[in-house]
């Protein structure tokens, strides 16, 4: 099988846009800054693979692109639908399908939180219209579980979002680029107890695309190319709290992150203390705080340490969501775990700016997590 | 009174809630189902659920939801939790004053009384509140 690395990445920034600008033309622009960034033209793809949860077809940006009859999946998987789209386009590369690959990512949500349809979701009327379809409800409820039981102190949410809006300020192409204070965060409107409204990522708008080639091809493309050294995907088992679950079993059962987690780096013959450069799913600040557990980068409970001490911070040894992640750049559900990839690759190849991981990170790991409980995770590595 | 949804109920008065037990594995769901999320079984019995338990997480829904969420007229924050009945965890909204939350501390069902039904009788669903014993 055929080696993969990403060669081009592009990425419309994340935020509040234009009315008139619609999902899939963030997209195209997207698609046209990854495939400038690889030095090749749409008509060298031989595969393509896009993502969207709720601004249309994304086979039809070959209408925009150019007509040039490549095969191209759509993906709608939730939060975790780049991250689908990438093992997608990734494995058609493996399959030796094509030796260049394109994955894109956009949506344009509107203001405030997700709603969502009971029966899209396999419920009654009544489990909306008595109040428990929000989501925002749920992350409160798992944080509040989660820190109660490993004794973690609520404070730690708002230190997570400090550090988020830190990195934003240092992000130009952040939404959110105001540092804001703990005191601050604490603070603010509370939304659902214990998080404030600082602590929950919005929906946003915005667009990521990566090129994606055969390794031993991809020298030529790029200077410094970076390793999709594995990726995986799992949907949820039995005993996982998930979002909009009117009930669970008494025996807890782990999150399919640990599975996607445990896969990929099982494939890539690494472990989660080889990682130098992290993103994970921050849809709320407890959730950036669980995830690093669940995914292995460190033990349940260990965050108050690392947290207290900036390890997460670029500065740190445990860099965790450098570009500001989801709290400071909001989600637009179908590029968010593209806009994660392409934060580790810039890191990877020393190409992030301000917000640049001193050390010169050679292995980085990205995780997303999504409704109605699925993840998807990568490992990248320097290829030179 | 009328049940928001008939399903949730083996019993208004006194409130209980039903759920089904999977004939093969013992596992409880709420509501009642067809099918079993543990082991695929298809014979649930539909059995009534214990009216008490313990808070095993909770929030507030502070701000005013989105559709479909049906307002009342004049909005009132409202607690959410997850209750430990023991062989099943049941999400329910709470009644009572969310300081006195706590995860842990003992809790009953009872009836949320929700709008008015097209004969004038109340539309009820359920809740969980603090319970003294």
């Amino acid at each position: 099988m055929s080696e993969v690395a990403i060669v081009g990445v592009g990425l419309h920034p994340f935020g509040r846009h234009d009315a008139a600008l619609t999902g899939m033309a963030m997209g195209a622009q997207a698609c046209r800054l990854a495939l400038a960034d690889a030095g090749v033209s749409w008509a060298d793809i031989g595969y393509a693979v896009g993502g969207s949860n709720v601004s249309g077809k994304p086979d039809t940006l070959v209408g925009v692109l150019g007509l040039t009859g490549v095969p191209f999946v759509n993906v709608r998987n939730g939060c975790a639908t780049a991250g689908v789209a990438l093992a997608t386009a990734a494995n058609a590369i493996r399959a030796g399908e094509t030796d260049l690959a394109l994955a894109v990512g956009f949506d344009k949500h509107a203001r405030g939180a997700f709603a969502a349809s009971p029966a899209d979701y396999g419920h009654g009327d009544w489990y909306g219209e008595t109040g428990l379809m929000v989501t925002t409800q749920f992350f409160a409820m798992k944080d509040r579980r989660y820190l109660h039981t490993h004794g973690l102190k609520d404070r730690l949410l708002a230190q997570v979002a400090a550090k988020a809006f830190r990195c934003g300020e240092l992000n130009p192409a952040a939404w959110r680029r105001t540092a804001l204070s703990e005191d601050e965060i604490m603070r603010a409107r509370v939304i659902n107890p214990p998080l404030t409204q600082y602590m929950l990522c919005s929906p946003s708008e915005g667009a990521a695309a990566v090129v994606l080639a055969r390794a031993d091809r991809a020298a030529d493309l790029c200077e410094r190319p970076v390793r999709l050294a594995a990726v995986a995907k799992r949907t949820r088992r039995f005993g996982s709290f998930e979002v909009f679950a009117p009930w669970l079993p008494p025996e807890a059962g782990h999150s399919p992150s640990v599975d996607a987690a445990r896969a990929v780096f099982a494939a890539a013959g690494l472990s989660p203390s080889d990682v130098q450069v992290a993103q994970l799913q921050d849809t709320d600040s407890g959730a950036e705080i669980y995830h690093m557990a669940e995914t292995g980068l460190c033990e349940d409970g260990a965050q108050q340490a690392l947290i207290d001490l900036n390890e997460t911070a670029p500065t740190g040894r445990l860099p965790v969501n450098t570009d500001g992640g989801c709290l400071a750049n909001g989600e637009p559900v179908g590029a968010s775990g593209l806009r994660q990839v392409i934060e580790v690759v810039l890191q990877l190849q020393g190409r992030a700016g301000a917000r640049q991981v001193a050390r010169a990170p050679r292995v980085g790991f990205t995780h997303v997590y999504g409704a109605p409980g699925i993840s998807a995770c990568t490992v990248l590595t320097s290829a030179t | 009174m009328i049940a928001v949804d008939p399903g949730l109920f083996s019993s208004l008065d006194p409130p209980r809630l039903a759920g089904s037990r999977c004939a093969a594995c013992g596992t409880v769901t709420f509501p009642a189902a067809s099918g079993c999320a543990k082991c695929a079984g298809t014979d649930l019995a539909r059995i009534e659920l214990a009216d008490r338990g313990t808070l095993w997480t909770w929030t507030v829904q502070a701000i005013e939801p989105k559709a479909p969420y049906r307002a009342p007229p004049a909005f009132a924050p409202f607690g959410v939790g997850y209750v430990d009945l023991g062989d099943v965890i049941v999400e329910s909204r709470l009644t009572g004053d969310p300081a006195g939350f706590e995860i842990g501390m003992a809790m009953r069902l009872t009836l949320l009384p929700l709008w008015p039904g097209p004969d004038g009788a109340p539309v009820v669903s359920y809740a969980f509140e603090a319970s003294d014993e």
